[in-house]
C-alpha cells in the first residue's frame, strides 16, 4: 500500500512539473540558506581557530597600558629590557622570551617604496612565534650585539619592493639608514583580525632602538610557556612580577596587559558563532515561508482533485488512506525540495569558500538536519491539507465540479 | 411481489421504515418520508421517479455513503445506521459497486489504471490487479484499449470502463446511478446491455436509478418514488 501511495505521490507530481518546482522552492532555497550558512560559519571558525595555533597557543602577550575597551589602551610607561629578563629569569615555566619595539616607517628600493611597520627583535621572535625563514637565514649573534645594518623581511614587503626579484643580499633604504636584506619570512596570510601579517620588516633590536626609535623602550613582550605548564599559572606569575617591577601597587589598576592567545581564540570563535547560528535562523524563516507554500499547493491540489477524492471514498478508500496519500505527497515533495537545496547548498558553499578563501568543511550532520527537517515541514505543513481531503463527504465530492 | 415468487431467494438489502432529513429546525427538508424497501438477490432494479421525489437520497442510503436519519438499513443483515465512516467505507470496498452517470473516471490515467483502483484498496498484488483489470475491461469490450486515458476514449466507452471498474472487484452489489444519463440511444444500450449480462451470467444485484422508460424496460422490477416515499413496486412485464 505504501509503495502504492509513493508511486500514486511521484506521479502526482510529475503530471505538475512547474508547479512542484515552484512549490518547492522555498523549501530548497531554505534549506540551501541553511546549510551554506552554516558551513561558511565552520569554515570561519576553523580558519580562526587555525590561524591563532599557527600562532602558537602557548604564547603570551604583553603590552603596555592598560585596556579601556576595544583597541584601546591608556599610556603607561614603557618596558624595559630588564623586564623581558626578568620574566624569564624568574618564572620558571616561561621558556623564551622575545622582547621588540616597533614603528611605521616607509622602505625604499629604486624606484618603489612601501610603508611597513619595522620591528626590533632578536632571534627569539622566530621562537616564540613559530616562524621559519626559509630563505636566507635569521640575525648573527654578532650583528644583534652590534646593532649591524640587517634586516629579514616578510613576503607582503618583498612582493611590493622587489616584485618577482630575489631580495636576498639587496639593501633596501629603511627610514634614515639602508640595510642589507638577509632572510624572508615564511608567508603566513591575514590575521584573524583582517591585518597582513607579512607586512613587516625585522632588523635586530639594537639597530631598532639606535637608529629608529632614539630610545631603550620595549612596547612588547611575546613569550612562549614551556610545553607541559600552565598558560593561565604562567600569566599571573608574569602579572605578579611585573606590578612589583612597575609599582603597581594595591587595588590599582595595571599598566600593563597579558594576553592570552586562548582567550583571544574564544572571544573569536565564539564572535563567529553567534553569527553563524543567527544567519542560519535567518534561514530558517525561509524554511519555514517554504513550508507555508507548500501547504498553499498541497490545499489547491485537494480541491482540484475533489471528484477524485470523492470516486475514492466510495469505492472504499478509509479516510487514513486518503490523509496518507496526500500526506506522503506533500512529504516527498519537501524531500525534494530537500535534496535540491542540499545540492545547490554544496555547489554554493564550495564556491563561495573559495571566494572567500576560508576552508571548506563538509558537514555531513547539517546535510542530514536539513533533510530531515525538510520532510518534517512537508509532514506539518501537509496535514492540514490531507486532513481537509480525508474528511470531505464523498457524496459531495462525487458532485463537485 | 416478487419476494412471493421467488421464496429461495434471500434478501440482501432491506429498508425498513426509512426516513432522512436534511437541515435542521424550520430549514428541515424531508427527503425521505418512511421508505420500505427490500431487494434480493440477483435481483436487478431500476429505480425511477421525479427530481425531488428521494431516490438520489435513497441510492446514497443503499450504497453506505449516507445514513437514515431513523429507521433501519440492512445489508446482509448488517445494520449500516450503526457503523461508523470507516467500517461503511469497508463495506464499500467489499460488497459494492458503483457506477455514475457523469463516468467519474481519473483523468490523465488509463483506463487498465482506473479498473485496477478498487483492487489497489483491496490490497490485491500488482500482477492479480494488472491481469483482473485487464479481464474486466475485456468482459466490458475494451480489449486493446488499457492504456487509452479517459480523454482519448468516447463517452460510451467511458461508462464501460466505470463498469469495469465496478465489476471487478465481484461485487454484491453494482448501484448505478443514470449510467446512460450522458449517452445517446445506440450507446445507451449497449450499456443496458452490458449490465443485464452482468446480472444475468454472474448474478450480481443491479440497482440502478434512471429518467427513461427505455432504459427502465432492461430491468426485471421497478420501484417508482414519489415525494420521498415508494409509490409503485412493481415486476417489469418486459424485462428480460
Amino acid at each position: 500500500m505504501l509503495t502504492n501511495t509513493l508511486l500514486l505521490a511521484l506521479r502526482e507530481i510529475r503530471r505538475n512539473v512547474l508547479r512542484s518546482f515552484l512549490t518547492i522552492l522555498g523549501i530548497v532555497i531554505g534549506v540551501a540558506a541553511v546549510i551554506v550558512m552554516v558551513t561558511i560559519g565552520g569554515g570561519a571558525t576553523a580558519q580562526v581557530t587555525e590561524q591563532i595555533a599557527s600562532l602558537g597557543s602557548n604564547l603570551l602577550m604583553i603590552r603596555v597600558g592598560q585596556h579601556m575597551g576595544p583597541g584601546q589602551t591608556t599610556s603607561a610607561p614603557p618596558f624595559g629590557l630588564a623586564d623581558a629578563q626578568a620574566i624569564l629569569r624568574e618564572i620558571p615555566a616561561i621558556s623564551a622570551v622575545a622582547p621588540s619595539s616597533s614603528q611605521r616607517l616607509t622602505a625604499v628600493y629604486g624606484n618603489a617604496n612601501w610603508t611597513t611597520t619595522a620591528n626590533g627583535v632578536d632571534n627569539k621572535f622566530f621562537t616564540v612565534r613559530n616562524w621559519a625563514v626559509p630563505s636566507g637565514r635569521q640575525f648573527l649573534e654578532t650583528e644583534l650585539r652590534a646593532g649591524k645594518a640587517v634586516c629579514v623581511i616578510g613576503s607582503t614587503v618583498v612582493k611590493e619592493l622587489f616584485g618577482n626579484q630575489n631580495p636576498l643580499d639587496k639593501s633596501i633604504r629603511l627610514g634614515n639608514f639602508s640595510c642589507q636584506i638577509i632572510g624572508v619570512l615564511e608567508a603566513k596570510g591575514q590575521s584573524t583580525f583582517g591585518s597582513d601579517q607579512d607586512d613587516l620588516v625585522l632588523v635586530p633590536l639594537r639597530t631598532f632602538q639606535r637608529r629608529v626609535a632614539g630610545n631603550q623602550d620595549i612596547s612588547l613582550i611575546q613569550v612562549s610557556v614551556a610545553e607541559g605548564r600552565s598558560t593561565d599559572k604562567a600569566k599571573n606569575d608574569i602579572e605578579e612580577l611585573l606590578r612589583i617591577r612597575r609599582h603597581v601597587i594595591g587595588a590599582e589598576n595595571d599598566n600593563f596587559q597579558v594576553r592570552d592567545m586562548k582567550e583571544i581564540t574564544k572571544m573569536l570563535t565564539g564572535t563567529t558563532q553567534i553569527l553563524t547560528t543567527l544567519l542560519g535562523a535567518v534561514a530558517a524563516v525561509s524554511l519555514l515561508v517554504g513550508g507555508i507554500g507548500i501547504m498553499n499547493i498541497m490545499l489547491v491540489s485537494v480541491t482540484e482533485r475533489t471528484r477524485e477524492i470523492g470516486i475514492r471514498l466510495a469505492i472504499g478508500a478509509l479516510e487514513r488512506e486518503v490523509l496518507l496519500q496526500f500526506l506522503v505527497e506533500a512529504v516527498v515533495l519537501s524531500s525534494f525540495g530537500g535534496l535540491i537545496g542540499i545540492l545547490l547548498a554544496l555547489t554554493g558553499s564550495i564556491g563561495l569558500a573559495s571566494l572567500l578563501k576560508i576552508p571548506f568543511i563538509f558537514n555531513p550532520g547539517i546535510m542530514v538536519i536539513a533533510f530531515l527537517f525538510s520532510a518534517a515541514v512537508g509532514i506539518i505543513f501537509g496535514f492540514f491539507p490531507a486532513r481537509k481531503a480525508a474528511r470531505l463527504d464523498p457524496i459531495d465530492a462525487l458532485r463537485h465540479e | 411481489m416478487t419476494a412471493q415468487l421467488e421464496t429461495e431467494r434471500r434478501p440482501l438489502v432491506e429498508l425498513q421504515g426509512v426516513t432522512k432529513v436534511y437541515g435542521m429546525g424550520t430549514a428541515a427538508m424531508q427527503a425521505l418520508r418512511g421508505v420500505d424497501l427490500r431487494i434480493d438477490e440477483g435481483e436487478f432494479v431500476a429505480v425511477m421517479g421525479p427530481s425531488g421525489s428521494g431516490k438520489s437520497t435513497c441510492m446514497n442510503i443503499l450504497g453506505c455513503l449516507d445514513t437514515p436519519t431513523q429507521g433501519k438499513y440492512l445489508f446482509k443483515d448488517v445494520e449500516v445506521g450503526s457503523l461508523t465512516r470507516n467500517q461503511r467505507a469497508l463495506l464499500r470496498r467489499h460488497h459494492l459497486g458503483f457506477v455514475f452517470q457523469g463516468f467519474n473516471l481519473l483523468k490523465r490515467t488509463s483506463a487498465v489504471e482506473n479498473v485496477e483502483l478498487p483492487l489497489i484498496y483491496r490490497g490485491i498484488k500488482a500482477e492479480e490487479r494488472r491481469s483482473r483489470a485487464a479481464r474486466a475491461l475485456a468482459a466490458v469490450g475494451l480489449a486493446g484499449w488499457e492504456h487509452h486515458t479517459p480523454g482519448e476514449l468516447s463517452g460510451g466507452q467511458q461508462q464501460r470502463v466505470a463498469i469495469a471498474r465496478a465489476i471487478v472487484t465481484e461485487p454484491a452489489v453494482l448501484l448505478a446511478d443514470e449510467p446512460t444519463g450522458n449517452l445517446d440511444t445506440a450507446r445507451s444500450i449497449e450499456i443496458m446491455e452490458l449490465l443485464t449480462a452482468f446480472n444475468r451470467d454472474q448474478g450480481i444485484t443491479i440497482i440502478m436509478v434512471t429518467h427513461e422508460q427505455e432504459m427502465a424496460q432492461f430491468a426485471r422490477r421497478v420501484v417508482q418514488f414519489r415525494d420521498g416515499l415508494v409509490s409503485v413496486d412493481q415486476a417489469n412485464g418486459e424485462g428480460r
